[in-house]
């Protein structure tokens, strides 16, 4: 690829658990707000933004086509607006595509996603699967995260208080977070001690239902150095498709991620992964899955989580210094998310959870149950 | 811009479009028509980089049905990405694939649109587009009599409903040559009348007989770069450009006037970029996204930059028909067949039939160099797309 893209801005509201005072493009319309105000772009027929990509879904929005509702917000007045309809990474992967073939040269990246909205999340996850063997038996992304949790835990040695371990630090970085005013710490004895949602997942190790939304403002290398003096590169991104039937998949194998990894890794000339990132952000929707995660990326080795968790990993690989989505973040917007905190690491506006000389970030995004779909963007900090 | 590097459709295939496909599911449906588009290409599916897939979940109530499809898309271990955007979701996705191609990011995209609008309640899906606070109680799903009232009442009672069931003719005699067309009916010019008369009247003027279809289908399409395409196939259809113009959900908040519409504002932009002064003479035909035949008539005025009554005239004069001088949906168009995912994205499929020759019994009596292809949804949302046989000198 001849010429990279750059985030300019990144721009979040809040995340809370219900947003009842606000209506989806309200929340948009904050965060578009801001990223204008920070980049001074408009919606020029010329020189303005060329396409926005909306990030929502349907069923979550109650709303057949739901970018409708947005496009009074998003632009949508004689412009180009789509929807990805996705885990909200792939709109910086399409994004990029689009600035790459040399079609456009200025994004706006918009997602929203209000998780109060339905009675369960749990309801609409379970729409995901097919209507004829997996529905039927009532599994959704939490009963399937957690048969994926029973088949790891065997295998690597995990256990409860190492969750534990894992939710209690990601409160105490989401704390720090501004964007999520509502985390609260809590003792790795009251983690143990939440009821169980899908053995062995309890309440405390499940992302919080959250509402909320996060943008950004893409463009070509030459307008984003002149828009900002901060850029952010994207400069590899990679994703998979594992298997749908999960009877079909070894759930412990990290299959999709792997291949995904590889792709962003090779596209961006990372050849030692478990070294190379100044800060990792990953889709932790359950306290497990970090630890799975990591070993997927080529992190930590394979089945040697325990050890890694015991040996404050976390910490040293600086993973999910915003909290991740243990601290609360809406499903779609997972990944997009995780961008949108490594991209505030890599301009040095991480605040309290600031982590020192950032240059090289992962961001990571999962989708589907037990991780069907994994994708990743690697970001790389303007001093290069 | 420039293009990165030129993209190319390489393989196209549709499933037979029809009101109950109960015979297969979902991913039995995308699974039969990628065989069909692989053998068009001559590809086999590991040697597709990237899936793009895209409907609408409410339709099927689905959520994120790329997953469950991967047993019949075989996107297993490929890159995939999901893109929808309502009615011209089958459309966007071909801007996607085109994007994925030219940025260099893969060589080889198929590109998925689909809908099974059996399996929901396309009417009430549609309905639930609209905000529930402002608009839903005047939301009637896709049905609309406002154009047939507008068209009414700038050219006469007479003059326009005789035009819009031309129109309507001229299409189901088209639909007649595609045997995977949904409604194939068998009209006949002197059943116009009657039809006019006693077809059940949906709102107003709009009537049954001048509306889409709601259908279960599936269309397939192939993309590679230049140097693949150029190996792969004798006659690649080029994606030239492509314009999207979407309006705002209130139409009232940016102020009512002037009103230009989308279509027409898309055809300008596109246009004026690729150097076409007179569209009817340099474009050899058009794939237009008709819901009904009163919107597929008044929207041939703006798409091709025509004035006053020269879009009546195209029509009343049979221009539009597969022999006639400027053909509009040789395959019977958007009335003829509507899996809404999908149908957007079969009006480009069909254009690039065309310039490939492979359209079979409906193909165009003459060399079609440069054709164009609409995709409409949401509030009037457009995205058009100009697909070319010959690459231009600075392309190539």
């Amino acid at each position: 690829m001849a010429e990279r893209v750059g985030i300019c801005a990144v721009a979040q509201t809040t995340y809370g658990h219900d947003k009842w005072d606000v209506r989806f493009q309200g929340m948009a319309l904050d965060v578009l707000e801001l990223l204008l105000e920070e980049t001074g772009v408009d919606f020029a027929e010329d020189t303005g933004i060329g396409m926005t990509i909306s990030v929502s879904d349907d069923i979550f929005d109650a709303r057949t086509i739901s970018n409708n509702g947005m496009t009074d917000v998003l632009g949508g007045h004689f412009r180009c607006e789509e929807k990805v309809a996705q885990e909200g990474i792939q709109a910086l992967y399409y994004g990029m595509a689009a600035i790459l073939s040399g079609h456009v040269d200025l994004v706006l990246v918009l997602g929203h996603c209000k998780e109060s909205q339905p009675q369960s999340r749990n309801m609409i996850t379970h729409k995901a699967f097919d209507p004829f063997y997996t529905r039927p038996v009532g599994l959704d992304f939490c009963a399937a995260a957690g048969l994926q949790a029973q088949a790891y835990m065997d295998q690597s040695g995990l256990t409860d208080e190492h969750l534990a371990c894992i939710v209690e630090r990601a409160r105490q970085k989401a704390v720090r977070n501004p964007f999520t005013p509502e985390a609260q710490l809590l003792t790795r004895i009251a983690v143990q001690a939440s009821p169980m949602l899908a053995d062995p997942i309890r309440e405390l190790h499940a992302y919080p239902v959250s509402d909320g939304a996060v943008g950004m403002i893409l463009a070509s290398e030459e307008r984003a150095r002149k828009i900002t003096s901060k850029p952010v590169w994207i400069t590899g991104v990679g994703n998979c498709m594992d298997s749908f039937f999960m009877g079909d998949r070894d759930l412990t194998s990290n299959f999709a991620l792997k291949k995904a990894a590889q792709r962003a890794y090779q596209r961006a000339g990372i050849t030692n992964p478990a070294q190379a990132f100044d800060v990792i952000e990953v889709s932790d929707q359950y306290a497990f899955q970090q630890p799975l995660w990591m070993e997927g990326l080529g992190i930590c080795p394979q089945n040697s989580a325990p050890q890694w968790i015991e040996e404050s990993g976390p910490e040293k690989n600086h993973v999910n210094a915003s909290g991740g989505m243990l601290a609360g973040n809406p499903l779609i917007l997972g990944g997009l998310i995780r961008a949108a905190e490594a991209a505030r690491q890599l301009r040095g506006d991480a605040g309290a959870n600031q982590v020192e000389n950032a240059n090289l970030a992962l961001a990571h995004g999962v989708m589907g149950p037990a991780g069907q779909f994994h994708s990743i963007a690697i970001l790389e900090g303007g001093s290069q | 811009m420039k293009k990165n590097r030129n993209v190319g459709v390489v393989g196209v295939g549709q499933s037979v479009y029809s009101s109950h496909r109960e015979e297969v599911n979902q991913p039995e449906m995308i699974h039969e028509v990628i065989q069909e588009a692989l053998e068009h290409a001559g590809l086999k599916m590991d040697q597709i980089d990237c899936v793009v897939h895209g409907n609408m979940e409410l339709f099927e109530m689905v959520h994120q049905p790329d997953l469950w499809h991967t047993i019949g898309s075989g996107t297993f271990g490929k890159e995939s990405l999901r893109v929808t955007t309502g009615g011209t979701t089958g459309a966007t996705l071909v801007s996607a694939a085109d994007h994925l191609v030219a940025s260099g990011l893969h060589d080889i995209v198929l590109a998925i649109g689909f809908e099974k609008l059996q399996e929901g309640h396309t009417t009430g899906g549609i309905t639930n587009m609209a905000d529930p606070l402002w608009a839903r109680q005047l939301q009637t799903g896709a049905l609309t009599g406002m154009t047939a009232d507008d068209l009414i009442a700038e050219f006469g009672e007479t003059r326009a409903k005789k035009a819009s069931m031309l129109y309507r003719i001229i299409m189901d005699q088209h639909a007649m040559k595609n045997k995977k067309a949904h409604r194939r009916l068998g009209l006949e010019f002197d059943q116009a009348e009657d039809l006019a008369k006693n077809s059940p009247a949906l709102v107003g003027e709009l009537r049954m007989i001048h509306m889409c279809s709601q259908s279960d289908g599936a269309c397939v399409m192939i993309f590679a770069s230049e140097e693949k395409a150029r190996a792969l196939c004798p006659q690649p259809a080029w994606i030239k450009d492509h314009v999207t113009v979407h309006r705002e959900e209130l139409f009232g908040c940016f102020g009512l006037e002037p009103v230009v519409s989308t279509h027409r504002y898309a055809a300008e932009k596109l246009f004026k970029r690729n150097h076409i002064k007179v569209p009817v003479k340099e474009i050899d035909l058009f794939e237009i996204y008709d819901p009904s035949s009163w919107w597929g008539l008044d929207w041939l005025r703006d798409f091709l930059l025509l004035e006053g009554d020269e879009h009546l005239k195209m029509v009343e004069n049979r221009d539009i028909g597969i022999n006639g001088s400027f053909p509009i949906n040789p395959s019977g168009g958007v009335i003829a067949s509507n899996p809404i995912g999908a149908t957007a994205m079969a009006r480009v499929a069909e254009a690039a039939l065309q310039i490939m020759g492979d359209a079979g019994e409906h193909q165009v009596p003459k060399i079609v160099n440069q054709a164009l292809a609409s995709g409409f949804g949401g509030t009037l949302w457009t995205a058009l797309f100009l697909l070319t046989r010959e690459l231009s000198k600075e392309e190539a």
